[in-house]
């Protein structure tokens, strides 16, 4: 016998391709695992990058104390306060009309300039021409008024910013005299292309001075006419004048609560309406605009804050009406501050409590004790990004963190009352051209546009897709199935772009033009189908036997052509017999729908189109794979075909059906070329077919290349795409399991 | 036997002819779909022949039209009446015609609607000519003279020889003209814009020494000279391109005198024959294919957008396939089988079905803004406030699109995988293998086609998405290909064009919709026709494989 020879395996270069296996092994292993763990990380990242921009919208405001100090003194009263641009250079005004520049950081003196007060005048009264503006006026206590601008010029010498504060007089440095001899207790004052107004109170006694401009075009100075106005009286003390900057309406509070509203557009002004702000309640502690000077902001003994613009009543009038009010506390509400930029203000209440709020979103974003001692003036960053704070004791230099006020659920999800509409609404309106533009980001319309689309789709692809399965997969000659089958997949294949752009351009004029052709295809096509069965059913069997079972869908092919052409024949006919020649015009004269040309309509073909061979595909798989001896053991029975599929073949893979819709709808919610091309994208709130929409995703592919990236508006989009995001997440995921249940029980059968 | 029609409906025959119907309906839907964009498409690069008719609306006088029939549709008479027109009161539907009448600077429109029964006396002269022009569009008229300069070349008969011969010859310096502006100017350019990043980058590394910034200015005063004589080249070919000048009259009677260089096509579709017609057909697509666009992407051909996509496309599959293959080979054949892999699986099944804008905007979020900020911090210092990375543009574009399609990856191979019986691995196993070894020797060559199949099926959805696109990297009009002979030569920082995005912004965007709208019809074939034979292809493929397998399984 012959022995194995004698072959050693662990010779060292043996052993030495050994280990390099072993590590090419393991190699191997590491890395597959750490690329496919990495690959599945990369998808969840999206999930919560997503989340990452959306979250900063949640955030609630802060203020900090950063720098306290004490200013360069004077023995006056402090009347005004603000920063500039970059919240570098604080300005204060005080009654002896001394304007001190001053480090915002460590209260350095900058500039000290001096108001041109008349010897033996005191400022009384320091007020900013809007929120946001650097006019100012003072009024004196001789019954005259000083007109002033601050403004900043930045320079960058050695490449670091220099900015450099001034005093200007844009109508001259003269003290406009009201009227003469009496202080002024209030002023205001409005500037506008054409009108400089100027209003000032004194007790119950009002005064106006308008000034019209007039440019020389070669020297293009401006020259002032002026013309006194007379004004009424009102009934207590003014102790506040608001002049609106359309120059339409003043408004005076007088003794406790009392709002007048005085029209001065006309030639002789008079009281228009006077409203009780607080019905009697409380005293008004604060009266401010809101920014825009459309909305005017109350702050009464009592800590509320109301919101009150001009709306029209059910009687059509325009009345001053409370649109929103906002607690802050018991203790009377001190000073009001409007933002620059938004639509929003701070509130100071008499415990030095500070409140933060923002009136679209009715959103009161933060409340924090900042002052101990009296406040004597308060001023706002333009950014609203720093607050300066004047107390008995000094100065103190507050940041300010609010990046997205004006989102809240309700200014989101919830009618908002927005400035200069009658009712609260639903309205997405994200940007204008001008600055105080309140922006109207409720999702509700997109999202009501969403689903409208959708439904419109799912309304003609459910049955079309679902009965088609049915056929397919249940009646259906196998030969024919097999071509069948692709040609429909095919359709999930095309570009929707394509799809999107026949919708538009191809099938909305086609529409319109045929819209007797489309509706009459709803009913005829049914009608056609059966009559035809009929007739091929009754036909003598030999006639029948030529054609194999199972063909019918290749037979009725010609039968949809012929009625199609039918209806589109018909269509001008109909359009002469019943609807005086032209549907389109007889839908928006006689039943007084509009009609968009890109609709509702469209959008459901289209998009149906596009979803059918999804639910198709999903259903078909979910029939054809019920267990083939349900269905025999039925027809052994003695059930027709018929019965045997609804009785148990559809009930046995209803959940399939389910997931195949669910499945659907979550590709006709997220469509975007589709919807973009094939609606006008106006976000409207209307069930109408014959109405367009804009929706989620077709908002975000329009405005997102817009948006200014970290803005309110940037990040509502990525909340959109968020939504987006988990309810097709969501929907896909149920859909999945169902299937994933099915299959199980499939199996066990 | 007869049947009632109340048995009938009791034996379910006729529910099972409505399903039958609803089958019948989508494929005419499809087939529908699929041939009117063929015959839309493939109709627009066809000779018609030039009408000239008189135009008689009853009440006002006669005008003459000439132009080519684009398009006619059945109104309803009520319509016109409605808009004021009498004298067809005697029928319901009339037909109207879209004329393209072109010699928009002597119009003002190049379509016109007339009423068909209102046309009189039409004709199809031999000798009417249609000029394709750079810009105004159409011209329709007859030809007068050639001149050279102030010369008369040829007039009358000859002129139509005259003008060929003039046309080559505009043609020819226009090549060279192009050739010289896009290539060696391009390339000047592109220097010129490296040696100030360069600079730039030296002062910012304060290694700014004078002998550095002496070689650059030498440098970049060579580049000026290069400049200067082609300038000046450019220039003369400019006064031999503008010689010649044609005098065409419209059918109207109006002469207009038209810059040979302005003409981009002529000829006379009246008197072509068929072999003619053909022939122009030929060109016609040869152009659309092959050439850059015109007037606003309105005319002129569409390669940059086949271009563009080509490149994103690849860049993309290059990207996509490794990691998709990676994550489907960890998930099948390394993880442990459990809960945990049967949740990533669904979680990356539903990824296939979340809208595709989201993936836009995570892409502009993360890519573009987050990503591409910090490399242009990091790499790109020099050419700060202006972004490189920090833009949307090619790269961002294909990884977002690589991102989107990965799950169709990860599916299609993982179901290979699958396929591939068990006692194929354990045979490589127990010969001694090991499991990178099988894995690479045995099993993805095993599974190549259905990665294919998944690459294939990725790459149709990646040419026909256009929403993230337009988020992430799509433009318009891109000046220059994303590839071409300047360093680096594949700019994925640049912009591109797109096939999709294409037929959305002319047909949505465009100031002339109605003289695009066959272009976009051509183009829309174009992408379907590739879309549809790559799913065909994976489709057959994926059956071949499946035969393969079923083999193996015996």
């Amino acid at each position: 016998m012959q022995s194995a020879p004698d072959v050693s395996f662990d010779t060292p270069a043996i052993l030495r391709y050994r280990n390099m296996r072993k590590l090419k092994d393991r190699t191997a292993r590491y890395g597959i695992a750490t690329g496919g763990l990495g690959v599945i990380a990369a998808i969840l990242l999206i999930f919560i990058y997503l989340l990452y921009e959306v979250m900063p919208l949640f955030h609630s405001a802060d203020v900090k104390a950063e720098h306290s100090y004490v200013l360069p003194t004077t023995s006056a009263q402090s009347l005004y306060l603000t920063t500039e641009e970059q919240a570098e250079i604080g300005l204060q005004i005080d009654s002896n009309g001394q304007a001190l520049f001053f480090d915002a950081i460590n209260g350095s003196e900058r500039l000290k300039s001096q108001l041109p007060v008349p010897a033996g005048a005191k400022v009384v009264s320091v007020s900013e021409a809007a929120p946001g503006e650097s006019l100012l006026v003072a009024g004196l206590s001789d019954g005259s008024a000083i007109i002033f601008k601050h403004e900043y010029k930045t320079t960058w010498p050695n490449d670091k910013r220099l900015i450099t504060p001034s005093l200007v007089y844009p109508y001259g440095a003269e003290a406009i005299v009201l009227v003469e001899g009496k202080p002024l207790e209030q002023v205001a004052v409005r500037d506008s292309e054409e009108q400089l107004v100027l209003a000032g109170s004194r007790g119950t006694e009002l005064y106006m001075v308008r000034f019209t401009k007039e440019e020389d075009f070669l020297t293009e100075e401006v020259t002032l006419e002026r013309e006194n106005v007379t004004l009424p009286f009102v009934s207590e003390s003014a102790r506040t004048l608001l002049l609106e900057p359309d120059l339409h309406w003043l408004y005076v509070l007088s003794g406790k609560d009392t709002l007048t509203q005085i029209d001065i557009r006309s030639g002789l002004p008079s009281i228009e309406q006077v409203v009780e702000l607080t019905e009697g309640v409380a005293t008004v502690t604060d009266l401010k605009f809101l920014l825009g000077g459309i909305s005017l902001l109350v702050g009464d003994s009592q800590g509320h804050i109301t919101q009150w613009f001009l709306a029209r009543n059910e009687t059509g009038k325009k009345k001053l009406t409370r649109i929103r009010s906002f607690e802050q506390s018991n203790a009377a509400i001190v000073q009001i501050v409007p933002e620059h930029r938004r639509k929003g203000f701070l509130a100071l209440d008499s415990d030095g409590v500070l409140g933060l709020y923002n009136t679209t979103a009715s959103r009161k974003l933060l409340t924090v004790d900042i002052a101990e001692d009296a406040v004597t003036s308060i001023g706002i960053a333009p950014r609203a990004d720093a607050l300066l704070l004047g107390t008995s004791s000094g100065m103190t230099f507050f940041s300010m963190e609010n990046e997205h006020p004006e989102v809240s659920w309700s200014a989101l999800w919830e009618e908002v009352w927005y400035e200069s509409y009658d009712e609260p609404e639903y309205i997405w309106q994200s940007s204008a051209s001008n600055n105080d533009f309140e922006p109207k980001m409720s999702l509700m319309p997109l999202a009501f546009g969403t689903l409208k689309a959708a439904f419109y789709a799912m309304l003609l692809a459910a049955p079309l897709a679902i009965c088609g399965a049915i056929y397919t997969a249940y009646f259906m000659a196998p030969a024919m199935r097999r071509k069948v089958k692709p040609v429909i997949e095919l359709m999930e294949a095309l570009p929707t772009v394509i799809l999107g752009f026949l919708a538009g351009l191809w099938l909305a004029p086609f529409v319109e033009n045929n819209l007797p052709a489309i509706f009459s295809l709803l009913l005829l096509m049914p009608v056609g189908v059966l009559l035809f069965a009929f007739f091929w059913d009754r036909l003598p069997l030999e006639i029948r036997g030529r054609v194999p079972d199972g063909w019918q869908a290749g037979l009725l092919i010609p039968v949809v052509l012929g009625v199609g052409w039918l209806c589109l024949a018909m269509s001008g006919a109909l359009e002469g017999v019943f609807f005086g020649g032209d549907m389109r015009s007889w839908i928006t004269a006689d039943l007084g729908i509009s009609y968009d040309q890109r609709n509702a309509l469209v959008v459901g073909l289209a998009m149906g189109f596009a979803v059918i061979p999804t639910i198709f595909s999903i259903a078909e798989d979910a029939i054809f794979s019920v267990p083939k001896h349900l269905s025999y053991g039925s027809l052994a029975l003695g059930a027709t075909p018929w019965q045997t599929l609804t009785k148990v073949v559809l009930l046995t893979a209803s959940p399939g059906i389910f997931s195949a819709l669910m499945i659907g709808m979550g590709r006709a919610v997220g469509e975007t070329m589709i919807v973009l091309m094939a609606t006008g994208n106006t976000p409207i709130m209307d069930a109408n077919i014959f109405e367009g929409m804009r929706t989620l995703a077709a908002n975000i592919a329009v405005e997102m290349p817009e948006s200014e990236v970290g803005s309110s508006h940037y990040r509502i989009l990525f909340l959109a795409a968020l939504v987006l995001f988990v309810f097709t997440f969501v929907v896909n995921t149920m859909a999945e399991l169902v299937r994933h249940r099915l299959r199980q029980k499939y199996s066990s059968l | 036997m007869k049947i009632t029609v109340k048995s009938w409906f009791k034996s379910g025959s006729p529910w099972v002819w409505m399903n039958a119907g609803a089958v019948s309906i989508s494929l005419v839907m499809v087939i529908g779909l699929l041939a009117l964009i063929a015959v839309r498409g493939l109709g627009h690069f066809w000779p018609s022949s030039i009408m000239t008719a008189d135009y008689m609306v009853p009440g006002q006088n006669s005008r003459v039209v000439m132009g080519q029939l684009a398009d006619d549709e059945e109104i309803p008479v009520q319509r016109l009446i409605d808009a004021g027109f009498t004298g067809l009161d005697n029928q319901e539907l009339v037909t109207r015609q879209l004329v393209k009448v072109g010699n928009r600077d002597v119009t003002g429109s190049d379509f016109a609607w007339v009423v068909q029964p209102w046309l009189e006396n039409i004709q199809y002269p031999e000798d009417a000519i249609a000029l394709e022009r750079r810009e105004w569009g159409n011209f329709y008229g007859f030809l007068k003279e050639v001149r050279e300069g102030d010369s008369v070349v040829a007039s009358g008969s000859e002129a139509w020889a005259a003008l060929n011969a003039s046309m080559d010859r505009a043609l020819n310096i226009y090549n060279e003209i192009h050739r010289i502006e896009k290539k060696d100017i391009g390339a000047i350019n592109s220097k010129l814009e490296r040696l100030r990043l360069q600079e730039r980058g030296l002062e910012l590394r304060n290694e700014a020494t004078p002998v550095v910034l002496a070689n650059i200015a030498s440098q970049r005063a060579e580049l000026d000279a290069e400049y200067k004589v082609l300038e000046k080249h450019l220039g003369d070919l400019y006064v031999s391109f503008t010689r010649d000048n044609v005098l065409v009259e419209t059918l109207g009677g109006q002469t207009v005198d038209i810059n040979v260089s302005k003409i981009v096509r002529a000829y006379q579709p009246n008197a072509m024959g068929l072999g003619g017609k053909i022939a122009f057909y030929g060109s016609k697509v040869w152009e659309f294919i092959a050439d850059d666009p015109r007037e606003a992407n309105t005319e002129g051909g569409i390669f940059p957008a086949i271009f563009g996509t080509v490149m994103m496309v690849i860049i993309m599959s290059v990207i996509v396939t490794p990691f998709g293959v990676i994550a489907a080979v960890y998930l099948r054949e390394y993880a442990k089988q459990g809960f945990v892999t049967r949740v990533i699986r669904i979680a990356v099944n539903n990824l296939a079905g979340v809208p595709s804008i989201v993936y836009g905007v995570f892409g502009l979020g993360f890519f573009v803004y987050f990503l591409g900020g910090q490399m242009d911090a990091l790499f790109f210092p020099e050419a700060l406030p202006a972004p490189t990375f920090g833009t949307p543009g090619l790269m961002w574009a294909s990884i977002t699109l690589a991102l989107l399609t990965l799950p169709v990856v990860i599916v299609a191979t993982e179901e290979g995988l699958s396929r591939i019986p068990s006692s194929v691995r354990e045979g490589s196993l127990a010969l001694g293998a090991t499991k990178a070894e099988t894995l690479w020797r045995v099993v993805l060559p095993m599974a190549s086609p259905a990665m294919m199949t998944g690459l294939i099926l990725a790459v149709a959805r990646a040419a026909g998405e256009v929403a993230p696109l337009m988020l992430v990297g799509v433009v318009k009009l891109a000046p220059s290909l994303p590839l071409d002979g300047n360093y680096p030569f594949l700019h994925l920082d640049q912009k591109f064009m797109h096939l999709g995005f294409h037929i959305y912004d002319v047909g949505f965007q465009s100031p002339n919709v109605e003289a695009a709208r066959p272009l976009v019809y051509a183009t829309a074939l174009l992408l379907v026709i590739v879309i549809a034979s790559l799913n065909l292809s994976a489709v057959a493929i994926r059956n071949h494989l499946r035969e393969k397998y079923k083999a193996l399984e015996v």
